[in-house]
């Protein structure tokens, strides 16, 4: 079954083309992935899904539904996740306040009830942190951050703390955008398990960009090849390893 | 030093004043607070009045700028709205007290989204200049209409009654503006546990991720600056009651300024911070003005350096904390209690 | 109808000083992204340093041009290095506030140096007035235009050809890339700081000689916003048009409007019109809207 759907997308920038004619489709509970050189126009087509940028030609569907008219901050409460090539952690809340805003638009309160905070504020705030211990913390093995400014984290822990947020979303889709960049081989085999985790227990399709060949083709489903914001081909990770037009790509033309 | 110190439940993790000993620190402070007024000379009375007042606009400021990240440089307009609503709700319709309080915080409120809403869909930068430009046309209005606000001249008022009690001394005025402050102080701190208070900080530090976490921009940053403007007018309104008049002079830009310098010096992003700023930013200028006063038998002109003097102080207390210590007062009082929450120990 | 061509042309002339200082605005601006609440104040202090030149001194204008520019370019220096230097990396918004800060200290300082009293400037240009068919112009607004015009036109060919002028704008366009090429970034930051310092000083010194300096004089410097939102915030042609437009419009609001409001439209009017720019196109007419990445 389509989660999602990428029809015919193209987006440019004054005179640079960002993205040519993509179109994709993910399957319900798959992890799909989206390779290629940098500047392919991957991070830009996670943006469009968001929906930060706005394409020139094309629709994106999810769940049977045209999302060209919802805009971006709608999309979250419709389930979609994210997580950021630079982390996007906000620096002046601690690693529990910034988990919490992942559920922002699962919550309730408005201005008045949260000025006065006893009552329903209050009922809302503790069910949401015990849901976040039970479900999130645990998960991801932070119980012991919780309270740290996320400025004080290590980098991998920060990645951490960012996909925790995302979770908090509860997304049916999770975009995730280069998850184990810059990590060494233990960090990326946590965050791959944690990633497969989530996969499992809680049947989240997962659109992911990364690098790092190894865990593409050891954990995903299906691949997606760009190059120059055109799509090359897409398949399972050991077609597309074979593709002509991929080794071309990665190794250059063979003289 | 305090240890063995864990919780077992989420809302007493959370809670504000985690500890006893924190509670009983607040306990004693709120019973120094009630008897103050009764041991109080005339001139401390009065400065308290105006500290409380000035607090209340200055955490009115600190969640717009210190919280949300939008700096506002028109905040002594809008506290100049309240306080000329005030005034004339009570002198020409005859309003209560009681009521012309809401209704300062929402005319000022009201004029707040009117001046800074456009600019809202825009990055901060743009509503700062918008404040600026809303600063300078309130002003002219404060000035030029005449038939409404008394022009140059002002407007005087009677003293405010509660239900016919009349609060016609600073002693008794103190204990109404104790109760706004705790009302205030309180609501503001309540925003924070909750996820519209999250989404002001998110706004800040990065919006378009913010945007991305389901956080429509344009309505949180309405509510921020609505509140920031709604607690303006509330301290306008006190303001004028205390004072018992108003005067366009009340309400210039260096009193915008001397705004930012409070939540600058007492800490952005801390509601603790603007009541530390508040009361530092309005014992500075006494402070000044005692001393230009005492040089007056050999400088005779010397009070006339009281406004630029205040304008160098102000601006460069704003250079000063921001270069060496950009979370002010708020954080040295941290450093200084994590000192003794630790004595004799170290680390 | 002569009282509007009349106000046309003395709002087009001081439209175009004004256009000098709001090119010391958006200098700054685009070579460090910073947006200077001090503009006025620095264009205050050369008029103010200028007279004391010309009067304490009795210097002539000839060297005390070159000795404002210096003393700009050296304030220019000193506010980037002691001050904005220690400011890197901390949020824009900090950053805003320390140019506001710093407006309030310079204007604080100027008046006590030079007290609160109107001064007036021995004149500059020869007394008589420039008539042009029915319009009559006062001599310093109209030299001034021309010395104004000068001087932009001196900054746009400096920033066109010249070695600085290129790396400027380089720096301004992308500063990693500028940095790689070879391009001394820091050193950018202090240059472009102390032209923004000068242009607002020349334009101090020729509006100081128009209406006379005071402290207050800084508060004409406010009226770079609305020139710079209109124009756009990081443009130069924006920077000049915008003050043509700006200073036309308060003319025209100011000879037309006073009457029914006692005075005090002239310097309102601009802000009106700020929020209206906001209203339908902030980023004004040639600033560029930046394309955000996520």
């Amino acid at each position: 079954m389509k989660i999602l759907s990428i029809d015919h997308v193209s987006l440019s920038f004054g005179g640079l083309n960002v993205l040519s004619d993509v179109s994709f489709d993910v399957n319900q509970g798959e992890i799909f992935a989206i390779i290629g050189p940098n500047g392919a126009g991957k991070t830009s087509i996670l943006n469009i899904i968001s929906g930060f940028y706005r394409p020139e030609k094309g629709t994106v569907s999810f769940n049977g539904k045209d999302l060209t008219h919802i805009p971006a901050d709608k999309r979250a409460a419709l389930g979609m996740g994210r997580t950021f090539q630079n982390i996007a952690l906000y620096h002046g809340m601690s690693v529990l306040d910034n988990i919490k805003l992942g559920a922002h638009s699962h919550l309730n309160t408005g201005l008045l009830s949260a000025l006065w905070y006893w009552g329903s504020a209050h009922k809302e705030e503790m069910q949401l942190r015990r849901k976040i211990e039970e479900e999130i913390i645990d998960f991801l093995e932070i119980e012991s951050i919780r309270n740290h400014p996320v400025s004080a984290l290590a980098y991998g822990l920060q990645k951490r703390v960012e996909l925790a947020r995302a979770l908090a979303m509860r997304p049916r889709i999770l975009l995730m955008d280069e998850p184990v960049a810059g990590m060494n081989a233990e960090e990326t085999e946590d965050m791959a398990r944690f990633i497969l985790d989530i996969k499992e227990e809680y049947d989240t399709t997962i659109v992911l960009i990364e690098h790092d060949m190894k865990m593409i083709m050891d954990i995903s489903d299906r691949v997606l090849v760009l190059n120059f914001g055109q799509a090359l081909t897409q398949g399972t990770p050991k077609e597309v390893q074979k593709h002509p037009d991929v080794i071309e790509a990665y190794l250059g033309k063979k003289k | 030093m305090h240890i063995g110190d864990f919780k077992e439940t989420y809302a007493s993790d959370q809670a504000v004043f985690i500890n006893a000993t924190s509670r009983f620190w607040l306990g004693i402070l709120f019973v120094l607070l009630l008897l103050f007024p009764f041991v109080a000379g005339d001139y401390l009375l009065f400065m308290a009045n105006l500290a409380g007042i000035t607090i209340i606009g200055a955490v009115g400021l600190n969640i717009l700028t210190g919280f949300a990240g939008l700096i506002s440089l028109g905040h002594a307009a809008f506290i100049g709205v309240g306080g000329y609503t005030a005034a004339i709700l009570s002198t020409r319709f005859d309003l209560p007290f009681l009521l012309c309080l809401p209704l300062s915080g929402l005319m000022a409120a009201f004029f707040g989204i009117i001046v800074g809403g456009p600019s809202l869909r825009l990055k901060g930068l743009y509503l700062c200049i918008a404040t600026l430009a809303a600063q300078l046309i309130l002003e002219f209005i404060f000035v030029h209409w005449e038939s409404m606000t008394g022009g140059i001249r002002g407007m005087n008022i009677s003293p405010p009654d509660i239900f016919g009690y009349v609060l016609d001394n600073d002693f008794k005025f103190y204990f109404v503006t104790l109760i706004m402050v705790i009302l205030c102080v309180t609501s503001a701190r309540n925003l924070f546990r909750t996820r519209v208070g999250r989404a002001f900080i998110a706004i800040r530090d990065r919006d378009i991720s913010a945007e991305l976490m389901g956080i429509n921009l344009l309505r949180y940053k309405t509510y921020a600056f609505a509140l920031s403007s709604f607690m303006a007018g509330i301290s306008g309104c006190l303001w004028v009651n205390f004072l018992k008049t108003v005067t366009p002079e009340h309400f210039p830009l260096l009193e915008s300024v001397r705004y930012l310098a409070m939540i600058i010096v007492g800490g952005m992003g801390s509601i603790l911070g603007s009541i530390f700023g508040a009361i530092f930013m309005t014992i500075v200028p006494e402070i000044i003005s005692t001393a230009l006063s005492s040089l007056v038998h050999i400088f005779p002109t010397a009070m006339s350096f009281l406004f630029p003097l205040q304008q160098v102080i102000f601006g460069l207390l704003i250079v000063m904390f921001l270069v060496f210590e950009p979370h002010g007062l708020a954080e040295i009082w941290r450093r200084i209690k994590n000192y003794f929450h630790l004595w004799p120990f170290e680390h | 109808m002569d009282i509007f061509l009349q106000l046309l042309a003395s709002g087009f002339l001081v439209g175009g000083i004004y256009a000098l200082i709001a090119l010391g605005f958006v200098l700054i601006y685009k070579a460090t992204n910073i947006i200077n609440f001090a503009t006025g104040e620095f264009m205050m202090i050369g008029a103010y340093i200028f007279y004391s030149l010309m009067v304490y001194l009795k210097l002539s204008p000839f060297i005390g041009f070159p000795l404002v520019i210096i003393f700009a370019a050296i304030l220019g220096f000193l506010v980037e290095r002691l001050i904005l230097r220690h400011m890197l990396g901390q949020p824009n918004i900090s950053i805003i506030m320390v140019t506001i800060g710093l407006s309030s200290i310079l204007l604080g300082m100027a008046e006590i140096i030079w007290g609160s009293s109107f001064r007036s400037f021995p004149p500059l240009f020869p007394r008589k007035p420039i008539i042009l068919g029915e319009i009559v112009l006062r001599s310093n607004l109209f030299y001034g235009f021309l010395m104004a015009m000068a001087v932009v036109a001196i900054f746009l060919l400096l920033f066109k050809y010249a070695k600085v002028g290129v790396a400027m704008r380089a720096t301004a366009n992308d500063q990693i890339a500028a940095f790689s090429m070879g391009i001394n970034v820091k050193t950018m930051f202090t240059i472009s700081w102390a032209f923004g310092a000068i242009a607002a000083s020349m334009g101090g010194i020729i509006i100081g000689n128009i209406g006379g300096v005071q402290p207050t004089l800084g508060h004409i410097g406010l009226k770079i916003f609305p020139i710079v939102i209109l124009g756009g915030l990081d443009s130069i042609i924006g920077a000049v048009i915008g003050g043509f437009i700006v200073g036309i419009v308060e003319n025209m609001a100011g000879g037309y409007l006073d009457p029914y409001f006692h005075g005090g439209v002239k310097d309102l009017a601009p802000f009106v019109v700020l929020i209206f720019i906001l209203l339908i196109k902030p980023h004004g007419l040639f600033g560029t809207k930046e394309i955000e990445r996520l």
